[in-house]
């Protein structure tokens, strides 16, 4: 958001129906999507794609409540994501045992009053200190609460974890909540309130706040804030609203399993960080990609989470800020209105680079295809297809080619880097004398 | 119950051991460029993979050599071409850099050996018992295990505090811009030092593959306890690591051992509470089922009691 828009937003009036429109028509637009969307892609398969990603963006928001809030690196964040899942069930389970009055769709306020009280208890251990000793201790306490999940085998059921029946629970307005439908509205009203939430939670002092203890401990301290009472806070926010995620999971899988929730730490610190971390939507779009790429991507190859990791380093090395943090970088561009050097020399100088680039990629998506064959599934023999080209992993072809296409790719790629930079230059240069002339 | 002690000592010395090859190079990775590797446990799992594929081809003690020189030239051109570039980003980068990184070599080694554990066996020379305790065996090549690792251990402690390279390596963990106006190449030592730390890592997987099993998760499993014991340890301090290895790899084997619980301990009183609840659950657990909570239990308390480990001197 440019210093324009902000001031924008401070000054608008209640009456003012432009500053509400602009203040409010964002989160509008979302809900219609949201409400729209299931009527677009009207699949099964895609309204249950839908339910994972709208988890997966609450999720993976609330986690950027540490990590790009207030920088605590959380490699344990699964716990209370888990732990309100679990309690989702065993209260749902009550809840149909004993026929008590309560809705599914208030089932996630279970999940995240747990995910609150854990996040009280353990982040009052865990947030006295910053940076990597935060990150062991999420790290020993995700340990912790996984291997005692074997043990604790009353709550958390041991290896075949618990299930339930989302359909028993008492019915308002006749929701049977049993068709996937259903339960997407349920997780896409539960995923439009808490983004709301926790994006007006960013505007707020405190959300100012966290952002100052992960730049500057210090001089916080200084202001007169604690930064261990502003980390706790931000810690157990984050809990309460993973554990909200957790409940919409309990719900929509109808069971919870310890070393499944296990695994999410990675997948969700993965999620918000290929996203960008910088920006609120960069998490949004990281639990979106991550969830596609879960459901699709493992149908096409077996080795996807490589491909996963790969991408994963790629954007740590390369570009750090994330996905939104590439976006992000042209926004002065737009708003000086340098749109000429933008769409007559940036995107074209991008797209150049872009084809090599490719050509690169499926040379070493074929090299690593090609090997996967060869080395583990030689029982199945060499022929394999790739992008529904045929051909023999162990032909001399195939080799050749895979080569050609990745070090031309790349060789080729290095050389438009010369013009992309060239461009963005020149991109530069027009956004400053746009700004000189409207000063 | 004297053999039982004798021979989970050993045990535990001998994981203990194993455990400070892994944490020496770890921690003194960690002191020198503040980046804890989350990788470190997945080039422990390249060296026994490694050392099993070449001990196909060659035998085992050419892959004995050969494995851990490779693994650390894999590591040292990771510090060069990987974590140098990330270094101007950040801490957090180098850290989700290695984590990545981890996630990248479990999913190769499956790739290339499969997730079923592989076939690393005890070479012929060193399978013989070695000993009798009363009643039990004790196998040879874990003497070989623990005898290698106490050689390591001193020829490392001798490099550290007795040449010129290991004066160098140790004003660089402090001062690195006064050892870089010296006249030193620090990233270079950078290099050198993340290329013996996995190579060590490496001895350890070359070894312990055979013992324990050479699968593709070993790295998943043991990663954690090594952050343990260098945290528990001290971070930065290689004595402290040292402690807490032995501590770890005494008190994990000894555990394993123990089968009683609280209800045991309450058997005379006849008090049981009711089956199905947490506090059941929690009175008829056995001290080996906890044994692999009891390194995270240490860790948290220690980080809640002592944030500077055993014998470190630095707030982790």
């Amino acid at each position: 958001m440019t210093d324009a828009a902000k001031i924008g937003m401070r000054t608008a009036q209640p009456a003012d129906w432009l500053g509400m429109a602009r203040r409010y028509g964002a989160w509008l637009l979302l809900a219609a999507a949201f409400a729209v969307l299931p009527k677009i892609f009207a699949s099964g398969t895609a309204h249950t794609m839908m339910s994972l990603m709208g988890i997966m963006i609450v999720f993976a928001l609330s986690y950027n409540m540490l990590l790009g809030e207030t920088g605590l690196l959380s490699f344990g964040h699964a716990v209370y994501y888990g732990l309100g899942g679990f309690l989702a069930v065993h209260a749902m389970n009550t809840v149909a045992r004993d026929a008590l009055p309560v809705p599914v769709f208030l089932i996630p306020l279970v999940g995240g009053f747990s995910g609150l009280l854990f996040g009280i208890v353990f982040g009052s251990v865990s947030t006295r200190r910053g940076g990597t000793a935060f990150a062991m201790i999420s790290l020993g306490l995700g340990e912790l609460v996984a291997s005692s999940s074997l043990i604790l085998r009353s709550f958390f059921g041991g290896e075949e974890g618990f299930s339930t029946n989302r359909t028993k629970l008492f019915r308002v307005f006749d929701l049977s909540f049993g068709p996937q439908l259903q339960v997407y509205y349920l997780i896409a009203a539960w995923c439009l309130i808490c983004m709301v939430a926790m994006y007006a939670l960013t505007r707020t002092p405190f959300g100012r706040m966290c952002n100052a203890v992960r730049d500057n401990p210090e001089r916080a301290q200084f202001v007169g804030y604690n930064p261990y009472m502003v980390r706790f806070i931000a810690f157990c926010l984050a809990g309460l609203f993973a554990g909200i995620a957790g409940g919409p999971a309990a719900i929509n899988f109808e069971l919870v399993n310890a070393s499944v929730v296990a695994a999410q730490s990675g997948t969700v610190l993965l999620a918000a960080y290929v996203g960008g971390i910088g920006n609120f939507i960069g998490p949004v779009i990281g639990a979106i990609l991550v969830t596609y790429l879960q459901v699709m991507l493992s149908d096409v190859t077996e080795i996807w989470q490589l491909y996963f990791g790969l991408l994963f380093i790629g954007m740590v090395m390369f570009a750090p800020g994330g996905i939104a943090g590439l976006i992000f970088m042209h926004e002065p561009l737009w708003h000086a209105g340098a749109y000429r050097a933008l769409f007559g020399r940036l995107i074209p100088a991008y797209l150049l680079a872009l084809i090599p680039g490719l050509m690169a990629l499926v040379g070493l998506i074929l090299v690593i295809e090609m090997t996967f064959r060869l080395m583990v599934k030689a029982s199945e023999g060499t022929r394999m297809s790739f992008f529904g080209v045929p051909l023999d992993a162990a032909g001399a072809a195939a080799w050749i080619a895979a080569a050609v296409m990745l070090v031309g790719g790349f060789y080729l790629f290095r050389r438009t880097w010369p013009f992309v930079a060239d461009a963005w230059q020149h991109a530069h240069g027009e956004m400053q004398r746009a700004r000189r002339s409207a000063a | 119950m004297l053999e039982l002690v004798i021979i989970s000592t050993l045990n535990g010395v001998l994981y203990g051991m194993l455990l400070f090859l892994m944490a020496s190079g770890l921690t003194l990775i960690f002191s020198m460029m503040g980046v804890l590797n989350f990788a470190h446990a997945s080039f422990y799992m390249l060296g026994a993979f490694f050392g099993f594929q070449i001990s196909q081809w060659l035998g085992f003690w050419p892959a004995f050599v050969v494995a851990p020189v490779l693994v650390g030239a894999i590591g040292a051109l990771v510090e060069r071409y990987g974590l140098r570039n990330v270094h101007r980003h950040g801490h957090v980068a180098e850290l989700l850099f290695t984590f990545g990184l981890a996630f990248v070599i479990e999913e190769v080694v499956q790739m290339i050996w499969g997730k079923v554990p592989v076939d690393y066996r005890v070479p012929p020379s060193l399978d013989f018992s070695a000993f009798t305790v009363f009643t039990t065996t004790y196998p040879a090549y874990k003497m070989f295990e623990l005898l290698t690792a106490i050689a390591i251990f001193a020829v490392l402690l001798a490099v550290l505090t007795k040449t010129r390279v290991g004066l160098i390596i140790q004003a660089a963990l402090t001062h690195p811009n006064m050892v870089a106006m010296l006249g030193h190449n620090v990233p270079r030592v950078f290099m050198l030092v993340f290329g013996v730390g996995t190579g060590l890592a490496a001895v350890a997987g070359v070894i312990a593959g055979p013992a324990f099993v050479t699968q593709s998760n070993m790295a998943a499993v043991l990663g954690p306890i090594l952050f343990v014991v260098i945290v528990v340890g001290g971070l930065g301090s290689l004595s402290g690591a040292f402690v807490a290895s032995l501590l770890i790899g005494l008190v994990q084997t000894f555990a394993v051992s123990v089968n009683y619980s609280v209800s045991d301990l309450f058997a005379g009183i006849g008090f049981s509470p009711a089956s199905g609840t947490i506090l059941h659950d929690l009175w008829e657990v056995t001290l080996a089922q906890i044994a692999p909570i009891i390194p995270y239990l240490m860790l948290v308390l220690i980080l809640i009691f002592r944030p500077t480990g055993l014998l470190g001197k630095r707030e982790t």
